[in-house]
């Protein structure tokens, strides 16, 4: 679960990126957070994964308090958070088997659950074909596939999507996002940060919207609005 | 591990620059501390042989003369005092200017009973002597003022000089060896990236540069200590064929072995794991 309870955070005195944001997204469910550049989407974002922490207010994510973590508790809550970019941020010197192999080496994993656990994510992905091709042999939407299924691998609660259909065409969009809705009906959180609003109104979830800082609305079923409610 | 060690081949020319860095500097360190310790050697065995000459007033007695050596023996620098007889002298003196004829005619009247004395410090030797100079009967004394000097000067000036040496060699092997993983860090900076994303601990992201920084200082200490060793072994070979130098006696290397392999291991250890762990720092708030 992931819970702001009014909280701010200013990056330097008169610049306060989020101001008394209370929110709070359930397990298993799927939300949209849209609004315009500088609204302060990055921002939660980088309080949700513990590069940031609040000015003031609490945070919590999958029963870790932001405001109060220790570094070294840092990574553990990053397992349980996986977080898909619109730039995709793959490793072009390994193959695709190697770079969701890889997420699972860097925090201990046998090789033996590697093994099992890579062709399972790779196939839900629908990338199980391509395990032995690099990333620059593969189209937009494969490595947004391949993204998503690095975040997926460690298994973790939550996945966190910050524009992950930026880079793509309408029509790979729509998989990238049906994807999404899929690991969700798994019973993984889903939270899509996203300017593309007529995904957001066609997939009919929960959409959150921030502007300047504050959530200006927040209705179910696609519903939205910029205008502070 | 794997990883560590593909960092140093992946910048091939920068680790190679780091280790013939940490060669040299180790190399100089090397020479400035067995130079340091063959001095240190030289200082303690002149201090153990050198002597000062304490002569007696002719107008006293042989008995006087001897019971002079009460109060000499009872200076707190002096650690031994050997009465030699104008006639032992004389025999010593015949004996080290045989076949000299101009010293035919000597005679133990014309020498003087004497305290051969050994000094615990040498460095105190001019107020010891002073102190000799006040005792009844004393006539003259006969001290090496300027050799005993010129070696305790050398001995310090060495151990500053290696002090500094070592200090600063120290710091620049650091600052290579810290560049060079750098250099590896920016490279996989994304990777490292991914990796604090996806949850790898701060540890587990050092291990491969702090193994980089490691192998690197190792493999500079393994050659500079084999160098050394090739480099001292021929020095003392040709040092020792040369007359004047005869006189001092060089340790050879087997004896600081290991002394010498504790520096350059730790050295080594200390110069790769520490500038790669200060480099990493940098990175590691992602």
């Amino acid at each position: 679960m992931i819970e702001f309870t009014d909280v701010t955070k200013a990056y330097s005195v008169g610049n306060q990126a989020l101001r008394g944001v209370s929110l709070q997204i359930e397990d298993g469910e799927f939300a949209f957070l849209v609004g315009p550049s500088g609204s302060g989407k990055s921002t939660v974002i980088k309080l949700i994964t513990g590069e940031l922490r609040p000015t003031s207010g609490s945070v919590h994510v999958n029963g870790y308090s932001l405001e109060r973590i220790r570094k070294r508790e840092i990574p553990y809550l990053r397992r349980t958070v996986g977080v898909v970019f619109q730039d995709f941020r793959l490793i072009e010197t390994k193959t695709v088997y190697e770079n969701v192999a890889f997420a699972m080496r860097v925090i201990g994993a046998q090789e033996k659950e590697i093994r099992e656990r890579v062709p399972y994510v790779l196939e839900l992905v629908g990338l199980e074909t391509k395990s032995r091709r690099h990333p620059n042999e593969l189209s937009g939407g494969e490595q947004q596939r391949l993204a998503i299924a690095r975040a997926l691998v460690n298994n973790p609660s939550t996945i966190i999507a910050d524009e992950p259909t930026g880079n793509l065409d309408p029509a790979r969009s729509l998989e990238i996002m049906s994807l999404l809705q899929e690991i969700n009906n798994l019973g993984t959180t889903i939270l899509v940060v996203t300017h593309e609003l007529d995904l957001v109104e066609r997939f009919e979830k929960r959409v959150i919207v921030l502007n300047e800082g504050l959530i200006v609305s927040d209705g179910m079923d696609g519903c939205y609005s910029y205008e502070n409610q | 591990m794997k990883e560590g060690i593909r960092g140093i081949f992946l910048h091939g020319f920068m680790s190679f620059a780091a280790v013939c860095v940490t060669v040299a500097c180790l190399l100089i360190v090397g020479s400035f501390s067995i130079l340091t310790y063959n001095v240190n050697i030289m200082v303690e065995d002149l201090n153990k042989t050198n002597e000062i000459l304490v002569y007696i007033d002719t107008a006293l007695s042989d008995a006087e003369a001897k019971s002079v050596g009460t109060q000499i023996n009872r200076i707190e620098n002096v650690q031994n005092a050997v009465f030699v007889s104008r006639e032992e002298a004389l025999e010593k003196f015949v004996a080290d200017h045989q076949g000299d004829d101009a010293f035919s005619g000597v005679e133990a009247s014309d020498l003087r009973h004497r305290f051969v004395v050994t000094l615990a410090d040498n460095e105190l030797m001019e107020q010891t002597v002073a102190t000799l100079e006040g005792i009844s009967g004393v006539a003259n004394i006969n001290a090496a003022f300027e050799l005993a000097e010129g070696f305790t000067t050398l001995q310090k000036m060495l151990q500053i000089a290696s002090l500094a040496v070592i200090t600063i060699l120290l710091v620049v092997s650091l600052l290579i060896i810290s560049n060079t993983v750098k250099l590896s860090m920016y490279d996989r900076r994304d990777e490292i990236a991914i990796m604090k994303m996806v949850g790898a601990t701060n540890g587990f992201i050092r291990l491969p540069f702090v193994v980089e920084g490691f192998t690197l200082g190792m493999l500079g200490a393994a050659m500079a200590f084999f160098l050394e060793w090739l480099l001292y072994n021929g020095l003392i070979a040709r040092l020792e064929v040369v007359d004047s130098l005869k006189l001092f006696s060089f340790v050879p290397f087997t004896e600081l072995l290991w002394p010498m392999i504790a520096t350059f291991v730790a050295t080594g250890l200390f110069v790769g794991v520490v500038g790669s762990w200060t480099s990493i720092r940098k990175f590691m708030d992602v």
